[in-house]
């Protein structure tokens, strides 16, 4: 567990929150510019002195009410920026070896061999940092924080600077740290894309203050939060692989309440059984009373309509999958519909209905 | 070469030069460096004024310096009993004072050049205060301490006027390159004034062209993101 009770106050800006993070996987904190992410990053590392309480587990890195405080320095962590910061006056293996040699015992020690496989840098060890690339810069920042044997790994916007190529040829690597590392992660962001596919815990953040602190799957299917309202705004699914059909190239991915039929790619792993997350937009969902037989719709997944969010023209609907009382762990999906369809249909929570889904995205 | 061209009394000021100048300069970096880390550091209030102290040396004839070091030192004056006047260690102690700026300036540029987020990177990957400095910040810094070494040896060996106020021109003690050839110009020794004029210029030139080749600008250093 990752505690932090903190405020702090910079001028204008004030941050005050009380976050409780699990110990395992990936917390993302997102929100807008300006909305403390960084900062709150920043305090949880000691690199900004906010007050309150700041602890790992059972290491306290910070009471207040004790006067203990943990400089930096002497915290387990390991922290990525988007500059990646990297010593301009060592090559990559002197920056690698620079935070391996001033591990303390206190940290889970990654062997370095296995921290330069994992990031895929073994090519560059003898490269002076200035003539790396921005992926390979960033790269190398992760290697060089995980050979600093961290219990806690934070990452700023560490994709922010890279070209959609470069993001794309890194992400896969990030989430293999995320599977292969009992290492946990506060990885902070504003694209919603590096969430939906990374993080387990979402804490959202708006002026200083936490809107909303959960579960991932559970806060993106929540139709009252901000996220909902977005042009992107979608569920995640942890999803099996149950079936393939090779003549259609398609798979069958099994979840709690549903299953759907989604693309296969040569790219990406989909062996049978094989755990997959997948991404349904709300715009790609629409619903109908009846099942519609002759459509070319591919999805048609039973729901129960849980609750209804109006914003203007348009209405989002989370719809729980199946047609049995909704358990909580049953997956969720977002509909975005117009207000007039809504009130044509006449809708109502409890309703059943079907979703008809038209796009679905597979991410690893 | 003695007895040559340049006379013996002269060598003997060339020697005391640089020595004063390699002593003062050993002194002005063990005193500048951290001195210029703290400027570079600090926002705090005593900033300006501790900026402004420093720079004096600069603005002001070094014989208003010389002047009111010679107060300082005199028998009857706060520094009274080290006996500093019109000796090697007075010098010492004026040169150190005159070419303070020259030392520190570029040392802290060359600190203030040093992102912010570099330190904390380091202070992430256990590298605590003094081991972020000298690891982290005095490497980065080497162009600084190379032009502030070079900057305060050569500007110790041209000094006159402090070295004149409190050190008078004793042979074989105060008595500096600058302060021999002014001797020769006074006694209308031109051929002398010459030799020691010229050999000052050809070292100036020397020490300023060696100083530019080593800190030239050489191929995407440091901060510079190449095309993926």
């Amino acid at each position: 567990m990752i505690e932090a009770s903190l405020r702090l106050a910079r001028g204008e800006f004030s941050l005050a929150v009380e976050l409780r993070l699990p110990a395992r996987g990936v917390s993302a904190l997102f929100g807008p510019s300006g909305c403390g992410k960084t900062t709150l990053l920043r305090a949880l590392a000691g690199l900004e002195r906010g007050a309150g309480r700041v602890a790992l587990g059972d290491v306290v890195w910070q009471d207040d009410a004790s006067g203990h405080f943990v400089p930096t320095h002497r915290r387990a962590l390991g922290y990525v920026i988007q500059e990646a910061a990297l010593f301009a006056h060592l090559d990559v293996r002197a920056n690698l070896a620079f935070g391996e040699r001033r591990a303390a015992g206190d940290g889970p020690r990654i062997p370095l061999p296995r921290v330069v496989e994992l990031l895929g840098i073994g090519a560059l060890l003898g490269r002076r940092t200035s003539t790396l690339s921005g992926g390979e810069r960033q790269r190398v920042a992760i290697a060089r924080a995980l050979a600093a044997a961290p219990r806690l790994l934070l990452m700023d916007e560490p994709l922010a600077a890279l070209d959609v190529a470069r993001k794309a040829d890194i992400l896969p690597t990030l989430e293999r740290l995320h599977q292969e590392l009992a290492l946990p992660i506060v990885y902070v962001t504003h694209a919603i894309d590096e969430v939906a596919r990374l993080a387990d815990h979402l804490v959202l953040l708006d002026g200083g203050r936490v809107r909303a602190s959960g579960a991932l799957a559970e806060l993106l299917a929540r139709p009252e939060l901000p996220l909902a309202r977005q042009d992107d705004a979608g569920v995640v699914i942890e999803a099996r692989v149950a079936e393939h059909d090779g003549a259609y190239g398609l798979a069958r991915i099994e979840f709690a309440g549903g299953a759907l039929w989604v693309g296969r790619s040569e790219r990406r792993a989909d062996a049978l059984g094989q755990r997959v997350r997948a991404r349904v937009l709300a715009r790609d969902v629409s619903v109908t009373r009846e099942a519609a037989t002759a459509t070319s719709i591919l999805n048609i997944v039973p729901v129960l309509l849980e609750a209804a969010h109006s914003d203007g023209a348009t209405c989002l609907l989370r719809l729980a999958c199946g047609h049995d009382a909704p358990a909580a762990g049953d997956a969720r999906l977002l509909a975005r519909i117009t207000r007039r369809s809504f009130d044509t249909l006449g809708l109502r929570t409890g309703d059943r209905l079907y979703a008809q889904v038209k796009g679905v995205a597979l991410m690893g | 070469m003695q007895g040559g061209l340049v006379s013996a009394a002269d060598w003997a000021a060339v020697r005391l030069t640089l020595e004063l100048a390699a002593l003062s300069t050993g002194v002005l970096l063990v005193l500048g460096t951290p001195l210029a880390w703290a400027l570079a550091r600090s926002r705090a209030s005593w900033k300006p004024l501790a900026s402004a102290l420093l720079a004096l040396p600069l603005v002001l004839p070094p014989t208003v310096l010389g002047f009111y070091l010679l107060l300082l030192m005199a028998p009857s004056g706060p520094l009274g009993a080290l006996a500093l006047p019109f000796s090697f260690g007075g010098l010492v102690v004026g040169s150190v004072i005159y070419s303070l700026p020259f030392v520190v300036q570029p040392l802290q540029q060359a600190f203030e050049a040093i992102p912010e987020s570099t330190l904390e990177a380091a202070a992430t990957l256990r590298a605590g205060p003094l081991d972020r400095f000298w690891n982290i910040a005095l490497p980065l810094a080497r162009p600084g301490l190379l032009t502030a070494s070079v900057l305060g040896f050569a500007h110790t060996i041209g000094e006159f006027g402090v070295v004149l106020m409190i050190g008078g021109n004793i042979p074989g003690r105060t008595r500096v390159l600058s302060i021999a050839l002014f001797d020769h110009v006074e006694a209308g020794d031109h051929a002398n004034a010459h030799r020691l004029a010229a050999g000052m210029v050809a070292f100036a030139l020397t020490v300023l062209v060696a100083l530019y080749w080593l800190n030239r600008p050489r191929r995407a250093t440091g901060a510079g993101r190449t095309a993926p």
